[in-house]
């Protein structure tokens, strides 16, 4: 069922907590935390592989994006974040390539896509939460350790004359550091391209003060002065911060759904799969009681306050989508529930933005509608009577790359915006998905915000929000048929056309590295010079030379 | 406001909301076609003796009165059902039929259904000017007659795309009303429905031959996986017949006086000279009609014929008689054409079914030249009518473009050029038909000089009955 690493075929459980990491520890000091990676060699998700010199896996990569999480909702008094590790002269040395090797294609584009969207979740925090990352370079660093360095605001490297950084993928291995590392070169430090070129095809990396002159680096520190230098840069980085001075935060409780072979059942979030037809129902149902208006209030709900326990439902279940149910093409998504509750909850998010856990909160919605967005499956959403796609669940139906809204006139059915659609889910590529869906009508985005009420079917057509609006009599045909058809056509050809057209509007770092890096680092991944009998991937830690295929497109 | 009196209906028509209410909105829309683009002139103050279908029982479908053609009852009737129907052909062989639209094929058979609904109103459109030269009421009722089941197999279609279409099928309904045959800006879908129908013979050859292709279309869709489009192919069938009746006996009255004026005349004269239409003439029609219908065929290798095989959605005619019905690893030898010689190539089955198709068409083709030969033959006649070489004069398909004269021998543009009109009409040879065919008869019982009257009249009725009568 699963795509897993291997022949373990587990369904990966992406929750976790503190006390249960294998591969990370998570200490405070004040406004300081330090995040030290000490990978269990033997702890890895499957035992086919050892986890040699901190190289990481799925699962190291669930603990990390756990623990930023929790620095976020759970530590507000934390303002900096040091990124190091526990193993004598190592830092990191990447993604495990026996892990990769031994991976379908499907496991391997999704354990990238994780490491990805961790990653950017690490400069979201530094962007909008106030949270500075320093990475600590206490030894090698290399592949995906740079790559997650990369992702820090500054990065200090000790300069014993051996530890040095360095992106050898393409030298090594014959793929690409598919994690934003090329892209973070030349678009985030500025590398002048012929020096990254260099860089990018030397195995051995670059060290001492040429990583500084490069850019790779921002100071490299003799072993001696090494923990001083790294406590005096976080310090300086935490007293950037906005964040409140002292806790507490809140606590983030264990989801706990239950699951079952036909669904994964969440407090607010239902994922039900139907196997034979490969289609999911994806049912987020809105506020069941009047939700709290002070940031006080909220703050006493804590992880139980709707608009964040409905998104970190949304989004497990569509991590498990992604990695434990490979075979599901289509994802209808539905809502249930009083579309008024929902839009009371989005006054009160709107009016307390600039509150450290509203806006935690906020951008958890956001980056979980972005991992919606890239979800390489299709989405269809169901606007149907007893639905409330308002403000912030209309952006689902936004997200979906179709929806359907039934009109039938004696069954009110009603979407609504909000201020919450104007700006504060912008998609990937900086703009809201309202202001991508009318791309060359700027005046319809303000035109249908500024629109009195809520619209019924026929006005949400007409007014561009909705795809089709099919009466009561055309509406189980017409959906039906649309989602029949769609399971006939090619999955790869559908995830390539859905992503083209999902993202239209201009680039980001970000649309980079999704678009640009990991399309090109997935069609490497299905090439016979990385992973034929004879490639570079599969030759590595072998005594054979690869042989490739020298013909360039 | 839709009754089964008024429109007569096997399909539960009272009790399908979804139908009635786009039905509703059809209905006018085609009845203002049916007054704009039918049978010009014979719209109010004529009533025609026509037969209505009412129900699809022998009894029910051949049901005759009077009535003004816009106040025809157009009705939609599926065959009966068949119980427990199996597919019969393609990749799903042997699993039950589909009732409603597979979502994986809705847009082919959707393709499928509005390529042969647009025919139907094409035609109407093209003949609608033959009731002013009509040799005898006879022929004039047996006109409106075709012309109204026409109609109702447009509706046929119609009701297809209204039920299991969705908002495409009332969209691509619409349509069906709006393309008109010969329109620059929106023609017919076929190039063979954009040329008018000038004169008779062109009808009867019209009935005959493509019409014909009208059967084999209709036979392929009958053998459908979709049952309610089987089902519907199936009863239009029993109206095709109809068409291809007055074609054929329309040919074979006219050679019937052909052969009584070259007898009378002492075989010495040009029949012309005695206002009938001579054998070459007649002969020229069949090479024209003939080989546009096979066009209408389609393209000799063809992905989509392969596709809609596989799928289920169009088989060949009398797919029963077939052994093998997935076709999956066996060949077809086609006659191509490679650096100007004609040679024969396999092509994998699945992609020749349009070729079937036209055998199966050729075939039954044949069987009508025979029979017209039978007349020639009675009076001592040597001369022969034959079916042109299925190269010859083809528009579609490999030899498009090619030329070869109706033995199949090539021939060179210029020679092609130069012999054309030996073989396919000239203006000169539509100039006479029409000029002989000027006066309408509207006299009961009275006959055009060119074409002898048919051996007995409509439903049991004498020769001379009004057929179409003006309202007192």
């Amino acid at each position: 069922m699963a795509a897993t690493a291997t022949s373990d075929t587990r369904p990966v459980d992406f929750e976790t907590h503190p006390g249960r990491y294998r591969h990370w520890k998570l200490s405070f000091d004040g406004p300081v935390a330090t995040l030290s990676m000490d990978v269990q060699e033997d702890a890895g998700l499957s035992s086919d592989y050892k986890l040699k010199l901190n190289s990481y896996d799925l699962g190291v990569d669930i603990e990390l994006a756990d623990a930023l999480q929790r620095i976020r909702f759970e530590h507000p008094e934390v303002h900096a974040v040091v990124v190091t590790s526990l193993k004598e002269r190592i830092f990191c040395a990447g993604a495990n390539i026996f892990m990769l090797r031994s991976s379908s294609h499907g496991w391997k584009v999704n354990f990238c896509k994780f490491t990805n969207e961790t990653r950017l979740a690490i400069e979201d925090a530094s962007e909008h939460s106030g949270l500075k990352f320093l990475a600590a370079l206490n030894g090698i660093c290399a592949g995906g350790g740079y790559e997650l360095a990369l992702a820090c605001d500054e990065i200090v490297l000790v300069d014993d004359g051996n530890s040095a950084v360095s992106l050898p993928e393409t030298p090594l291995l014959g793929v690409l550091p598919g994690t934003g590392g090329l892209t973070r070169v030349v678009d985030k430090r500025m590398v002048r391209r012929d020096l990254a070129d260099v860089f990018g095809t030397v195995a051995e990396g670059v060290k001492g003060k040429r990583a500084v002159e490069w850019r790779l680096v921002d100071a490299v520190v003799p072993r001696s002065q090494f923990d001083e230098a790294v406590a005096t840069r976080a310090a300086a980085l935490a007293a950037m911060s906005d964040r409140p001075a002292t806790g507490p935060g809140i606590a983030l409780g264990p989801l706990e759904p239950s699951v079952s072979d036909a669904a994964i059942a969440y407090s607010t979030v239902t994922l039900g799969i139907d196997r034979e037809k490969r289609v999911a129902t994806l049912t987020i149902r809105g506020p069941e009681e009047a939700v709290p208006a002070t940031p006080e209030a909220i703050q006493q709900a804590g992880d139980r306050f709707w608009p964040l326990r409905a998104f970190r439902e949304l989004d497990d279940a569509l991590l498990r989508l992604r990695v434990n149910e490979p075979e599901i093409g289509t994802v209808l998504v539905r809502t249930e529930g009083d579309a008024a509750r929902v839009l009371e909850a989005d006054r009160v998010l709107a009016a307390h933005q600039d509150h450290w856990l509203v806006r935690e909160i906020v951008h958890h919605i956001k980056r979980t509608l972005k991992r919606m967005d890239l979800t390489a499956r299709s989405f269809f959403a169901l606007v149907e009577p007893g639905s409330c796609f308002a403000g912030t669940l209309f952006e689902l139906a936004l997200a979906a790359d179709r929806a359907y809204m039934l009109d039938d006139p004696d069954r009110p059915n009603q979407i609504a915006l909000s201020p919450m659609n104007a700006g504060p889910y912008p998609m990937s590529n900086g703009l809201t998905r309202l202001a991508i869906r009318f791309l060359a009508e700027p005046l319809r985005v303000e035109a249908v915000l500024a629109h009195d009420g809520s619209f019924d079917a026929q006005e949400a057509a007409e007014a561009g929000l909705v795809s089709f609006a099919p009466d009561e009599l055309d509406w189980d045909d017409e959906v039906r048929l649309a989602i029949e058809s769609r399971a006939t056509f090619s999955p790869d050809a559908l995830t390539g056309m859905e992503a083209n057209l999902r993202f239209a509007g201009p680039e980001t770092m970000e649309t980079k590295i999704f678009g640009r890096l990991t399309a090109w680092q997935n069609w490497i991944f299905q090439r016979p010079n990385a992973v034929g009998e004879k490639g570079a991937l599969t030759s590595y830690g072998s005594p054979n030379r690869p042989e490739f295929d020298w013909k360039r497109t | 406001m839709l009754s089964a009196e008024r429109i007569p209906n096997n399909v539960d028509l009272s009790g399908n909301k979804r139908l009635q209410r786009a039905l509703e909105h059809w209905q006018p829309k085609y009845l203002q076609w049916w007054r704009d683009m039918g049978p010009q002139g014979f719209q109010d103050y004529h009533q025609v003796y026509v037969r209505t279908a009412i129900s699809v029982d022998p009894k029910g479908w051949a049901h005759f009165e009077y009535v003004k053609l816009p106040e025809y009852r157009w009705g939609i009737f599926l065959a009966d059902p068949v119980q427990d129907r199996r597919i019969g052909f393609g990749d799903f062989h042997g699993q039950p039929v589909w009732q409603e639209v597979p979502g994986e094929f809705r847009n082919q058979l959707r393709r499928l259904v509005v390529t042969q609904g647009d025919t139907e109103p094409a035609s109407v459109e093209q003949q609608r000017w033959l009731g002013q030269r009509c040799p005898s009421l006879y022929d004039l009722r047996n006109l409106f007659q075709v012309n109204v089941e026409e109609g109702r197999h447009l509706w046929a279609m119609v009701y297809l795309l209204h039920s299991h279409f969705g908002r495409d099928g009332r969209d691509e309904a619409e349509e069906l009303l709006e393309r008109q045959s010969g329109n620059r800006d929106k023609p017919r879908i076929l190039e063979a429905f954009n040329e008018p129908i000038e004169n008779w013979l062109d009808f009867f050859m019209f009935t005959m031959f493509t019409d014909r292709d009208g059967k084999s279309q209709l036979m392929s869709l009958s053998e459908s996986s979709l049952d309610p489009l089987a089902r519907t192919t199936r009863f239009m069938l029993t109206e095709e017949a109809h068409h291809m009746f007055v074609g054929e006996t329309g040919v074979a009255r006219i050679l019937e006086r052909t052969c009584e004026l070259m007898k009378a005349s002492g075989f010495a004269e040009d029949v012309r000279k005695l206002g009938g239409i001579d054998l070459p003439t007649i002969q020229k029609h069949i090479n024209l009609w003939v080989s546009l219908s096979l066009d209408l065929h389609g393209g000799e290798v063809s992905t989509n014929a392969a596709s809609y095989f596989a799928n289920g959605l169009k088989g060949r005619a009398q797919e029963d008689r077939y052994e093998d019905h997935t076709v999956s690893d066996t060949y077809y030898r086609l006659e191509t054409v490679e650096d100007g010689r004609v040679l024969a190539k396999e092509v994998p089955m699945r992609t020749a079914m349009n070729e079937v198709l036209r055998d199966w068409y050729v075939k039954d083709c044949q069987g009508g030249i025979t029979r017209w030969n039978r007349i020639l033959e009675r009076h001592g006649i040597s001369d022969r009518l034959r079916l042109p070489d299925r190269k010859f004069n083809r528009g579609i398909g490999q030899f498009r473009g090619l030329h070869f004269d109706p033995y199949g021998q090539p021939l060179s543009p210029e020679e092609w050029q130069r012999r054309k009109h030996e073989w396919l009409p000239s203006p000169a040879d539509k100039a006479y038909l029409l000029s002989i065919q000027n006066e309408p008869v509207y006299e009961p019982g009275k006959f055009a000089n060119y074409i002898a009257p048919p051996r007995r009249g409509i439903n049991g009725l004498p020769i001379n009955f009004e057929y179409v009568r003006t309202e007192m």
